[in-house]
């Protein structure tokens, strides 16, 4: 019983520790006082700043066009690597997969100072093209990462019995592999979305020219002072997820309840 | 089939092999960092690591590394196990519980703790107005390893529980009917399996707690260096990209020397399946 | 198969977004390049609207980041804000371009104390934005004794109640002055009795900030704080706890200056905004929202009261220039500086 009693302690413990702060961000959202430890009030005045804040919004314009673009392109580059080397006899693709792990292992700043110098060599102006350039190269290997696995689970007999049913190789890639591999590939993709929504030194090494993303504007509001629309921020972008996640799981709900309707008929 | 990787293998040769070489080439040059025709060869850099002032940062680094993934672990044990033996549904709930703040900024879950361990801020008023006395919480070695633990936790707990969750159910049944108890099934079978799981999570927080340069920066006050605010420093500030390159490959090399060991310690253990994915 | 579509309608929304905000904004720009909130961000948008021109705005922190961004390349900016030293450098290296006198009429309304100063003898490059001098400021009621000596910061009845600021330059100038030598210093010698100062008195400093400052002053998290005498304005506006003194061992005395880039694509435009900067009345708005103190003569007397007749804001100059030092640069021991920092921030 008692240790039954200190595991529910633990587990509420850790999760106080997990969500106090952001708990504590979303009441300060709402406090009329700049200075903190003092409250003053309820308020939606930094909601308000937030909106009319041009620099804000261009940053998370910034940050959603970069992951969304980042996610694309190597989602596509990524699957058809993954293809490629799953594919390759023993040498090369062991040789590829380590290539892979390069940024995957190499620290942030590591990648960061690399890139940085690349694009002074290749005397590209910094920003926005940078910044997607880098996002895409830390993202590609965790889409390959992801489809790999979904590849070897494949049967290898699946693609070579539709061209002998006549199906061209692209026609064959196109209506068997790729269905099989998807989750692996929305996984992938989904991931390096997220990567790059949340990806701080990398950008902050090789933007320029004023394009920021809002990792690199906290930062910057963080240096600058406690700022309640950080707050502000704060509490939406938790909302958000919370929100998307509730869609999510809804939906999976809802599918799962089909599922086993259509399996009970 | 294979050609499907050429897009990949100019992207990777372009963007990861080359840029390492130009650190590699900016690290044992010496010279103006702006203008290429000055770069002359030199070991210069490294020898002005090997000056105490900058051994004592990378100490300093790889101490506060290691403690705070230790902590990781200790804390991030006993809450994997807890919820691999939940119900399922309690397990789905439980870890997305984990993955939700890691799906927030990072920089705004560090810049959380500012308003909490504040002079002024939220612990020290609970405690004075408990009739404690306030106690200093931020700008210290302290503060910056609660800033490492709590954004790198989720990197230790989620590969161990993942193992933890594959663990054959039948060993756990087969070691009581053994006659082990808890205690011996728990040193003798479970902890073992669990070690790909462990070691995965002790590099996913190693490598970042090594290399951060933000939390120091914002949790610890500036008051002490790590290597992250070292090479930052020479890149965006003094402008000696030569030196930054040399510390940049000291750290590269220093991390994928541990990892050889970890990985080392882990091959020796049969059956993979830690990781992420 | 739908999947597919939805995504691939997703790109297409996406690159017409894209394309729609490039083309959308036919204006002419400059890019600006400041320190972060130095600028009433309302007068930009007075001036976007007066000349038409797109104000494209990015920050900076420290006079050596944007030096840096500036000299490896990749962008271009029309307007920057580097502070005296480092101006003296930029025009050696000539990365700054003379600036059109004949477009910035507005130059004649700069007070003559700030002009034709050591580091750009006829202002062929730069024109004066803001001034300070740095100092401390301490809260009455943490602290009891007289404020007039860099030694109380190395007081240990204060100790974990001082803040020094995050900058290499600026607190090595303290402990120079401290010791009784020029900030501007090039022996070794006495860089090392300077860096001897800091580590003794590292035990003692709650944190080494920048503009976070503010707050912490403000909030009453600490007891003494070295500041720009700007952000003391700003912090005393907020806290009346809070004073501002200047040692009298002496201390720095700063301009920071707008300059046009040898880079720069919009030299009018970046001259139509430097001139506008200039108004008195903008001026003054801008001196008021930040702080600091402008160098636009009839600019002061459009401030408020608190501000106008302010010892902090506006010392006389007399008196100032007897014990204050303009930075040089330091180019050639910028190692030396770093060096020192880093062993401070080693222990």
């Amino acid at each position: 019983m008692v240790s039954r009693w200190l595991k529910r302690f633990y587990v509420f413990l850790i999760f106080l520790f997990l969500y106090a702060p952001i708990m504590v961000l979303i009441v300060y959202s709402f406090n009329d006082s700049r200075i903190r430890g003092t409250w003053s009030g309820f308020t939606l005045r930094w909601y308000i700043e937030l909106f009319r804040d041009p620099t804000i919004l261009k940053a998370l314009y910034n940050t959603i066009l970069v992951a969304v673009l980042a996610a694309i392109i190597s989602t596509i580059i990524g699957t058809l690597a993954a293809i490629g080397i799953h594919n390759m006899p023993g040498l090369s693709k062991r040789i590829i997969l380590n290539l892979n792990y390069i940024p995957v292992l190499n620290p942030d700043i590591v990648t960061a100072v690399s890139l940085m110098v690349l694009y002074r060599f290749l005397k590209l102006d910094f920003g926005f093209t940078t910044m997607l350039l880098s996002h895409i190269t830390f993202c590609i290997p965790y889409v390959v990462l992801s489809v790999l696995p979904k590849l070897r689970q494949l049967n290898v007999h699946l693609a070579e019995a539709a061209m002998d049913l006549g199906a061209t190789p692209f026609y064959a890639f196109r209506k068997v592999i790729i269905p099989e591999i998807m989750p692996g590939i929305i996984t992938g993709g989904l991931m390096a979305f997220t990567l790059s929504i949340d990806d701080f030194v990398i950008s902050f090494f090789t933007t320029g020219n004023g394009v920021s993303n809002l990792s690199i504007e906290i930062f910057s509001m963080s240096k600058r002072g406690i700022n309640p629309t950080i707050n502000a921020l704060s509490t939406i972008m938790f909302l958000s997820i919370l929100i998307l996640l509730l869609i999510i799981n809804k939906r999976t709900e809802k599918l799962d309840e089909r599922g086993a309707r259509i399996e009970k008929n | 089939m294979r050609k499907a990787t050429f897009p990949y293998l100019i992207w990777i040769f372009i963007f990861t092999i080359v840029p390492l070489f130009l650190v590699l080439y900016f690290a044992f040059t010496t010279g103006d960092s702006q203008n290429f025709s000055t770069f002359q060869f030199s070991l210069e850099n490294f020898k002005r690591f090997l000056d105490p002032v900058y051994i004592n940062v990378l100490i300093r680094s790889i101490r506060l590394a290691f403690v705070s993934t230790i902590l990781c672990l200790i804390v991030g044990f006993p809450i994997a196990y807890i919820i691999s033996r939940e119900k399922p549904n309690r397990q789905n709930l439980m870890i997305l519980m984990f993955v939700i703040p890691m799906w927030m900024n990072f920089l705004l879950r560090t810049y959380a703790w500012l308003t909490l361990l504040g002079r002024n801020g939220f612990v020290n008023n609970l405690l004075t107005r408990m009739g404690f006395q306030a106690l200093d919480l931020m700008y210290n070695d302290k503060a910056v390893l609660l800033g490492m633990v709590y954004n790198f936790l989720p990197f230790m707990v989620l590969p161990i529980y993942s193992v933890l969750t594959k663990i054959d159910k039948n060993l756990l049944e087969a070691a009581e009917d053994l006659g082990a108890n808890r205690a011996t099934t728990f040193r003798k079978v479970i902890l073992p399996l669990s070690l790909p799981g462990v070691v995965t999570g002790t590099t996913m927080v190693f490598i970042p707690a090594m290399s951060t340069f933000v939390i120091s920066s914002l949790l610890g006050g500036n008051k002490s260096n790590l290597i992250g605010n070292l090479i930052e420093r020479q890149f965006r500030w003094t402008g000696d990209w030569h030196f930054g390159s040399s510390m940049s490959i000291i750290l590269m090399v220093f991390i994928l020397l541990t990892m050889a060991i970890t990985n080392k310690f882990d091959k020796e253990k049969e059956g993979r399946g830690g990781g992420l994915w | 198969m739908k999947r597919t579509k939805v995504l691939l309608l997703l790109v297409l929304v996406l690159i017409l977004a894209t394309v729609a905000t490039a083309c959308g904004d036919q204006r002419p720009t400059i890019n600006v390049y400041n320190y972060g909130d130095y600028i009433d961000p309302e007068i930009l948008k007075e001036f976007e609207e007066e000349f038409g021109i797109k104000v494209n705005y990015s920050m900076y922190e420290t006079n050596e980041d944007m030096y840096i961004k500036l000299k490896q390349g990749g962008s271009s900016f029309d307007v920057i804000f580097p502070s005296d030293y480092m101006i003296e450098r930029m025009v050696g290296e000539g990365m700054l371009q003379k600036i059109n006198k004949d477009n910035v009429p507005n130059l004649a309304n700069v007070h003559e104390d700030f002009l034709g100063l050591e580091y750009d003898p006829n202002n062929d490059y730069s024109v004066p934005y803001m001034w300070g001098t740095v100092g401390i400021v301490y809260n009455t009621t943490m602290v009891d004794d007289v404020v007039d000596s860099w030694d109380i910061l190395w007081d240990e009845k204060y100790a974990g109640q001082i803040i020094m600021l995050d900058s290499q330059r600026d607190s090595i100038a303290v402990a120079l002055k401290k010791l009784g030598y020029s900030m501007n210093t090039r022996s070794v010698e006495e860089l090392e009795a300077a860096k001897e100062e800091l580590i003794k008195q590292k035990p003692l400093v709650y944190a080494y900030l920048g503009d976070q400052v503010k707050d912490a002053m403000v909030a009453g998290d600490a007891a003494l704080a070295v500041v720009y005498s700007g952000d003391a304005i700003a912090i005393m506006r907020e806290n009346p706890d809070i004073q501002f003194a200047i040692p009298k061992e002496g201390t720095n005395l700063w301009f920071d200056c707008m300059v046009i880039p040898s880079t720069a694509e919009n030299k009018e435009g970046a001259e139509a905004f430097i001139n506008f900067l200039c108004r008195p009345e903008i001026a003054a708005r801008n001196a008021e929202y930040l702080g600091y103190s402008t160098p636009i003569k009839e600019a002061r007397q459009l401030l408020p009261d608190y501000m106008k007749d302010s010892e902090v804001a506006f010392p006389e100059l007399e008196e100032v220039l007897k014990i204050t030092e303009i930075f040089k640069d330091p180019r050639d021991i910028v190692e030396e500086y770093d060096r020192i920092w880093t062993e401070l921030h080693s222990q």
